[in-house]
């Protein structure tokens, strides 16, 4: 029972901080069918700012508001800079944000090297919650931060894109892109502000990522694969379809750790294999 | 597009590179040119997959990692189920377990088109490598098998250079001729038009999955050939930056003619052995320097290196022709 609900927990906590990567990275993607490589080194990237924030100044909620707005301008500058400029090629856009993903992780391995940092946390989210479950008295205070963080960031996420007239306009343009520029809207600043968020949440994620795990090299890689799969089972430019594919990966990859340890990684695979024979679109997305 | 039987070109690049042991080192035998072939060889399918059929697979390298890791299997005694067969039956078999995996990541892939089977082939080979990676039983996990070394004489610099030649040659020009060949037509039919073709009675699916396992028998050639290179297979045989590195190659070679892959393979290598010796600063920084190169040639030449050729052969008259050249 015990490993049982520390497991759930785990899968639970892990699939908040893969929803937060994966809702940026689809909410990037819908819009403008980027499929932004370089998502991964974005919160890799969050990831130090945070850490380096935290330790300059001694806050946490320091290093948060930076990793998310210090990412958030740089997702601002590839979108102005680059991809603005090869609009509606996507496989070129690709192959850059791919090109950009290695020369960042090699430039982020020369600035901080190969040792794993743990961003520090404030001390009454160090220790354990008494969470009070059968088997599991107590549980890390910072992990069920994270998924009340991920419940805050889905519910912003919904307000603003259901709530708020650029929310609206980024819905549109989801559905028929040409239709909303047709109709006299600057799809340009719309596309910009939008991977600005969408990067944005890459580089929150990598403060949380940091703080709850650890950040070092390869953990871009590790989850830039996690937004590909995530958005793959959850539907491609579906917020509420990352939801519920970081659900099931983070679900499926601790039970998979926890009871079969060589084979966890399989249980991720057949989910992705199951999901793009029975429905190719995703489970939430539109065919 | 007129097609000659061989083009001269090909003919004197393959008698230099037929004649190339008797004034080359060992070195640049083996190191240099044998490299280049095998990479070349396991980016020709992704030519092939991305240049002829619209589809960019990641998947190329993964299928490579699964023969490598069947002749590893099969081959060796230090290691996992130590079976020590003869080297033959074991590269058949890695040949028909790679063109397996080649078959079950097409027709993954075929379902989607774009950039949609670029995330789906990278999850796959991503997924592939984090389970070479937890797997011990079979695959020995983090540390992979040794020792795995060709049957006599060809671990020896020449006949092994012998051995990628002969395997890169015949891949060449199969790919060459298959292109032109009604099946290649198809394929890029489909890239280019496939409601068109769908409703001239092709079937997509299946053409698209037969252009997967043809890329699958080169990319698992090329993983054997891999394995006896380095002597050994590890995750980070199949880790992302080599599954990555095949797209840079076959991208900056360029994807209009099959050439194109060996040709980013040479120069992949090249920048690998010897951008490192021009800038000593450089020597832990190779994936900046490709990751540059490449994110160079994406902007500038999205046709590749071929295309630069291409530009810089053209007369002068024809500089302003559009037409296209393949």
């Amino acid at each position: 029972m015990t490993l049982f609900m520390a497991t759930l927990l785990n899968g639970l906590s892990l699939a908040a901080l893969y929803f937060i990567v994966a809702s940026g990275f689809t909410l990037i993607f819908g819009l403008m069918r980027i499929v932004n490589l370089a998502h991964g080194a974005l919160y890799l990237l969050g990831g130090y700012v945070g850490f380096e924030v935290q330790r300059a100044t001694g806050s946490w909620y320091g290093a948060v508001v930076a990793g998310f707005a210090a990412i958030a301008a740089v997702g601002l500058v590839l979108q102005l800079a680059v991809f603005r400029h090869m609009e509606g090629q996507e496989l070129r856009q690709t192959l850059v944000s791919l090109a950009l993903s290695i020369i960042a992780a090699d430039l982020m391995l020369w600035v901080w090297g190969g040792d794993t940092y743990q961003i520090t946390t404030p001390d009454y989210l160090f220790g354990a919650f008494p969470v009070g479950l059968p088997g599991l008295p107590m549980y890390p205070t910072m992990r069920l931060v994270t998924i009340l963080v991920a419940v805050v960031v889905g519910i912003a996420l919904w307000l603003f894109l259901t709530r708020t007239r650029l929310g609206m306009i980024i819905r549109a343009g989801v559905d028929d892109r040409d239709m909303v520029q047709a109709s006299g809207i600057n799809v340009h600043a719309v596309f910009a502000v939008t991977f600005a968020i969408g990067a944005g949440l890459a580089g929150l994620a990598g403060v949380i990522g940091g703080s709850v795990l650890s950040i070092a090299p390869g953990e871009d890689l590790r989850f830039l694969l996690i937004s590909l799969i995530v958005v793959i089972v959850g539907g491609m430019g579906s917020v509420a379809g990352s939801a519920l594919g970081a659900l099931l990966i983070g679900l499926a990859e601790q039970f998979g750790l926890a009871y079969t340890p060589t084979y966890g990684v399989v249980y991720t695979f057949l989910i992705l294999v199951a999901v793009l024979a029975l429905r190719p679109q995703g489970l939430l997305g539109r065919a | 597009m007129a097609r000659r039987a061989i083009d001269p070109r090909a003919a004197v690049a393959l008698a230099a590179l037929i004649a190339a042991p008797l004034v080359l080192t060992d070195f640049w035998l083996v190191q240099i040119l044998g490299r280049a072939l095998i990479l070349g060889l396991i980016a020709l399918g992704l030519t092939l997959l991305a240049g002829f059929g619209g589809m960019v697979s990641l998947g190329q390298m993964t299928v490579a990692g699964v023969a490598a890791y069947t002749v590893a299997i099969l081959t060796t005694t230090g290691t996992g189920p130590a079976l020590n067969l003869p080297a033959l039956p074991a590269v058949l078999l890695a040949l028909v377990l790679g063109m397996l995996a080649a078959g079950v990541i097409g027709l993954l892939a075929v379902r989607t088109s774009g950039i949609y089977t670029i995330m789906i082939t990278l999850a796959i080979a991503v997924v592939f490598f984090y389970f070479t990676r937890q797997n011990y039983p079979l695959l020995n996990g983090f540390d992979g098998y040794a020792e795995v070394v060709p049957p006599e004489p060809w671990g020896r610099p020449a006949p092994f250079y012998y051995l990628c030649l002969a395997a890169a040659a015949a891949g060449y020009l199969w790919i060459a001729r298959l292109v032109a060949a009604p099946f290649g037509l198809a394929l890029q039919g489909l890239r280019d038009e496939p409601r068109r073709l769908e409703s001239l009675g092709f079937d997509v699916y299946r053409h698209r999955i037969a252009a997967y396992l043809v890329a699958g028998v080169l990319a698992s050639a090329g993983g054997v050939l891999l394995v006896w290179f380095n002597t050994r297979i590890d995750p980070g045989t199949v880790s992302l930056g080599p599954v990555i590195d095949i797209l840079v190659i076959a991208v900056i070679g360029g994807l209009s003619h099959p050439v194109g892959a060996f040709v980013g393979a040479l120069a992949f290598v090249l920048i690998d052995n010897f951008a490192v010796e021009a800038l000593p600063a450089a020597r832990e920084r190779f994936n900046l320097i490709i990751g540059t190169f490449f994110l160079l040639v994406v902007l500038f030449s999205p046709d590749g290196l071929l295309g630069i050729w291409r530009r810089l052969m053209r007369p002068p008259q024809d500089a302003g022709s559009t037409a296209r050249e393949d």
